[in-house]
């Protein structure tokens, strides 16, 4: 279909760009993948579920595009506008490539399931959304289930964004029901961009991706002026000039265009190999005609969660790090440097946004470079002060020093979290333990309830989100932002195999929690830590001060197994198999560990059991 | 490297039988070679009898309580299959260029041997001595159950050319025989001893530690028992369970206690105590004798001589090839009848592996391993450094040229094989 607006030369009132704010299932690529079909720009014979994640299209073409930036046409009265349809990552993690997102848009429909309702995470990307001035259109998705409780989830979302009830559109991305209504309200209430055309041209990078074959592709709002795809651009923030290989938009292919205009959104491409090098935030101006300054915005991604990746087998090492090499280049945001631990011998210390990051870069990392890695329990970074004064950050609980402490601080993070009413006990019970303090709570409707907290961020990375999920049954969902900071009684506890302390298992907690670690990782090394032919103490302590202590009797007797009827060949396998084992176990001195008992160790766990308890109580009292 | 093959197939056509004995006509080549490179090992018979009354609740072994399986796998034509397998396996001997040897021992297991009337066993024994010959003083044993022998039975085998018996007496504690589904009495096993010593029989009973709710006060009096008896030779296993038995899914359902290895230690440091007291003395980890009564083909498997392993799931040896019969006795029938030898699998052992095997069953007995042996073998050194710290730790005597086990040794042999090993290097 022949479009009238062309890259380039598209009049601003005319353009209309937006994003889409959904929670994970509540249906964003299916709404996307039906706007498409609807504007045309796929034709209804190629159409495929889900365009937008096209996973099988990436690998086919060897093409990696995480987020889009789609340019579709949609005609009104006769006037064919362009719609900038704007992809934005939906996790907690990653807020401000979301906000970046948003600053690339001037409206945003607010996608929510109407058999669920509004999410935290949804709800703090719908505020950011307003705190951006956007323009909100609130829409209820998968209308056509028997589940459905639009009206419920209308008036939730009407008491958010003070409007009336009707005004919440109603569509169903499965049957197409309520799209054609969409678009057009798109067209009529979102702004068009207002740029100024004839200033030096000022681009937004909101989102870059690696692609194997063409190096960075870069998506960008053009925010003034213009771009050629001839002319050599800078940008700003990192000071870099590039000729670039390709200028585009994308709809849905890359299509190759020889400019782009004030608020039309595209890619771009360099050559360049590596995201790092194409920041998310930083403006791109022409080198021959610069811009005075930068858009507003730009920084560098803090890593909020730190935690070790040790391969398995330390022979892996080497792929480890050019696996995250190659990581790296599809994500400005991950940080690693290498780390040497007694325990798991080399590997890296990586920072991560959170722990949805921590949890896709391992998974990515096991699945598409198939290593085995055991990662350390997640922490947080602290500046402790020490008695002469001076002060360090303290990324890795190895690093934390000996001696007195005259003050450690660490990052605070304020907590909102959506429940049901009924499981609004249990949910502040948690916080409590995880020494949340409330700010307010309100009521999203006559059901559901926000609650806020401040908490400190190493309380979350350790195992909040899974006991919130456990205690509300799945219901509640969580989000949460960086705070600032506080000073805490907090101290390392360390633990120790044999008298000889265990650097992957040393961990910074409050002074209160010290005790409940130091029992439950002892009576956990415990069970995982196989017998052998000698005693085994486990201790925790802290700095010289035993807090806790298990024991794992010698071992006294192993296979003695019978050779029935001349079968050598059973009792060879086993003892093949045993070798087998025993190459993956760790050598801590004299003991021998399972990389298991690593895996599970560090996994967190809700260990209430009676004989813990008890255990903790003793712990402690002795203590006074 | 290893090779393991499948071995027959019931639809094989008479094309693919004359494969099946080419290649097992090649492996026996293969240990023909291995053989002349090697100082001549002894070559012993071990013989399953795949029969019994009931199937204990303990037992993996191979064995069915039906009388008759199909395809002449009957307990009554049983004698006539197994001389069948013992003159197919003299006959590839010779196909292959192996030297038959002269049989240095026998042993009847099972599986129940007595369950077969006596004349079958020593009919088979007859035509074992017309096939290969015997050495002199040669060792025939059979396995007995206490109850279904009596004075006329071991008479009979007497006559026939066995000279010793070894009875399952498990234990002698009631309870304990309840657990493990035995069905005889201690007063069988004293009666079948005294019959086999009355006809000059050598014997020796089996006992089993560690049957759950055995004490070890129990374990005790089935110890004293059987010191009691008189016999020549004890062995006493620890009870293994495997997941597949009755008692193994009674334990995995929590319905019966899993048998505890401080508690096994324990009862085999009694046991170890209690029979060198009494003039026993080990010479492999589950085996005690008296002076000289050591079961010579027992302790043929730890020196990994050579054997043929007849009856369904029986092992053979020969120079670095094992070969094990398929374990149905209808299968296994059916293979005899098309005119190969009836395997379920065979393997050609590696160097390293059988360099391994030497190690790790080496170190199971009181004449224990030859360092100077393994390391001109292997042409490797073994780490002194490593044996120093096994014998400071106790778990090695104190012994430069033979690494032999202590008591904790015994216990731990699996770690001491490890260790050894590793001391050998890769």
């Amino acid at each position: 279909m022949q479009q009238k607006n062309q890259p380039g030369s598209t009049d601003q009132s005319l353009i209309r760009n937006f994003c889409i704010i959904a929670h994970i299932d509540h249906g964003k690529s299916t709404v996307a993948d039906r706007i498409l079909q609807l504007s045309g720009v796929v034709p209804e014979r190629e159409m495929r579920n889900q365009f937008l994640d096209r996973m099988d299209i990436e690998q086919e073409r060897g093409i990696t595009i995480k987020s889009q930036a789609v340019r579709v046409p949609w005609t009104v009265d006769g006037t064919e506008y362009t719609l900038g349809m704007i992809d934005t990552p939906g996790h907690v993690d990653f807020t401000y490539e979301v906000s970046r997102a948003l600053a690339a848009c001037e409206g945003a429909v607010l996608l929510v399931d109407a058999t669920q309702g509004i999410e935290a995470q949804t709800l703090s990307n719908l505020y950011m959304a307003m705190d951006h001035d956007l323009t909100v259109i609130p829409v209820l998705n998968k209308i056509d289930l028997p589940s459905a409780e639009p009206e419920k989830h209308a008036e939730e979302i009407a008491n958010l964004l003070g409007v009336d009830p009707s005004e919440v559109l109603r569509v169903s991305g499965k049957t197409g029901e309520g799209i054609k209504e969409l678009l057009d309200t798109i067209v009529a209430d979102i702004d068009p961009p207002h740029g100024d055309v004839d200033a030096p041209a000022r681009a937004l990078i909101f989102d870059s991706v690696y692609d194997s074959y063409r190096g960075i592709v870069t998506y960008i709002r053009m925010m003034d002026g213009e771009i050629h795809a001839r002319e050599k651009i800078r940008q700003m923030g990192l000071g870099t000039a590039h000729d670039p290989i390709e200028l585009g938009v994308i709809s849905p292919d890359m299509v190759p265009t020889k400019s782009l205009g004030a608020g039309e959104v595209g890619y771009i491409i360099t050559g360049v190999k590596d995201v790092s090098q194409s920041k998310v935030g930083d403006t791109i101006t022409t080198e021959k005609n610069p811009a005075a300054s930068p858009l507003e915005g730009y920084r560098d991604p803090q890593p909020m969660v730190y935690a070790g990746l040790f391969p398995i087998d330390n022979a892996q090492y080497p792929e480890l790090r050019d696996a995250l090499d190659k990581l790296k280049l599809n994500d400005a945001a991950l940080v690693y440097e290498p780390e040497t631990s007694v325990a798991l011998g080399f590997g890296f210390r990586c920072g991560f946004l959170g722990l949805l990051h921590m949890e896709i870069v391992s998974e990515r990392l096991s699945r598409e470079f198939g290593l085995d890695l055991i990662s350390t329990a997640p922490n947080v970074h602290y500046e402790v002060t020490q008695e002469d004064g001076t002060t360090r950050t303290v990324k890795n609980p190895s690093e934390y020093p000996d001696g007195k402490i005259k003050k450690v601080v660490e990052p605070i993070v304020t907590a909102d979290i959506i429940t049901p009413k009924e499981f609004v006990g249990p949910v502040m019970d948690l916080c409590q333990e995880h020494r949340g303090q409330m700010k307010d709570m309100e009521y999203l409707s006559v059901e559901r309830v926000e609650l806020h907290y401040v908490m400190p961020l190493a309380e979350i990375v350790f195992d909040f989100f899974d006991q919130l999920k456990s205690r509300t049954k799945g219901y509640a969902s969580l989000d949460y932002h960086e705070a600032g900071e506080q000073a805490a009684d907090l101290v390392k506890v360390d633990i120790l195999i044999q008298g000889e302390k265990i650097d992957a298992f040393s961990s910074i907690v409050h002074r209160d929690k010290a005790y409940a670690y130091g029992v439950m990782m002892t009576k956990k090394l415990r069970k995982l830590i196989p017998r052998q032919q000698f005693e085994i103490p486990i201790q925790a302590a802290i700095g010289s001060r035993i807090i806790a202590r298990e024991t794992i009797s010698a071992m006294r007797k192993d296979v003695l197994a019978k050779c029935y009827g001349g079968d050598i060949t059973r009792k060879r396998k086993l003892l093949e198999k045993q070798k087998e084992g025993k190459k993956r176990m760790k050598m801590l001195g004299s003991v021998q560990v399972p990389q298991e008992a690593f895996i599970a160790a560090l996994s967190t766990s809700d260990s209430t059991d009676k004989d813990t308890q008890d255990k903790i109580r003793a712990a402690a009292k002795k203590d006074q | 490297m290893t090779q393991i093959s499948q071995g027959f197939r019931p639809v094989h056509s008479s094309q693919a039988t004359e494969k099946i004995a080419a290649s097992q006509r090649q492996l026996g080549m293969n240990a023909a070679d291995v053989q002349k490179s090697e100082p001549a090992k002894p070559f012993e018979v071990y013989l399953h009898v795949p029969f019994c009354l009931r199937r204990c609740g303990y037992c993996d072994f191979n064995t069915y309580t039906a009388t008759n399986l199909g395809e002449g796998a009957s307990r009554a034509n049983y004698a006539n299959l197994v001389i069948q397998e013992a003159t197919r396996l003299r006959r590839w001997q010779e196909e292959c260029g192996l030297t038959p040897r002269p049989i240095s021992t026998v042993f009847f297991g099972g599986g129940t041997p007595t369950i077969l009337p006596a004349p079958d066993l020593v009919r088979i024994l007859g035509h074992l001595g017309t096939l290969w010959g015997f050495e002199p003083h040669a060792e025939v044993t059979t396995e007995a159950n206490p109850d279904t022998v009596d004075a006329r039975y071991i008479a009979e085998l007497a006559d026939g050319g066995f000279n010793r018996i070894s009875f399952g007496m498990q234990s002698a504690v009631p309870e304990v025989l309840r657990t493990l589904d035995r069905t005889h009495l201690q007063r069988n096993v004293i009666d079948g001893v005294a019959a086999a010593q009355a006809q000059g029989l050598r014997s020796s009973v089996d006992l089993i530690y560690g049957a759950p709710g055995e004490t070890i006060e129990q374990w005790k009096t089935s110890v004293e028992a059987a010191i009691d008896l008189g016999v020549h030779h004890i062995s006493a296993y620890a009870l293994s369970v495997e997941p597949t038995t009755k008692m193994g899914r009674l334990i995995s359902s929590g319905r019966l206690a899993s048998p505890d290895d401080d508690d096994e230690a324990a009862k085999y440091e009694v046991a170890d105590r209690l029979f060198s007291k009494a003039g026993f003395r080990w010479y492999e980890i589950s085996n005690w004798a008296r002076d000289g009564e050591v079961s010579r083909h027992n302790l043929g498997y730890w020196r990994n001589v050579e054997w043929a392993g007849l009856g369904p799931g029986a092992h053979s040896h020969f120079g670095r090839m094992r070969a094990w019969d398929t374990k149905h006795p209808r299968m296994w029938a059916k293979q005899l009848t098309s005119g190969i030898m009836p395997w379920g699998g065979t393997e050609e052992v590696s160097a390293s592996q059988d360099l391994e095997e030497t190690v790790m069953l080496g170190l199971r007995l009181s004449e224990g391993l030859s360092v100077a042996d393994v390391e001109r073998r292997s042409g490797r050194t073994i780490d002194r450094d490593v044996i120093r710290s096994l014998m400071k730790q106790g778990l090695l005597e104190t012994n430069d040229a033979v690494l032999i086990p202590t008591l904790q040794g015994r216990l731990l042999n699996d770690l001491v094989i490890e260790r050894v090993l590793d001391a050998l290097g890769e």
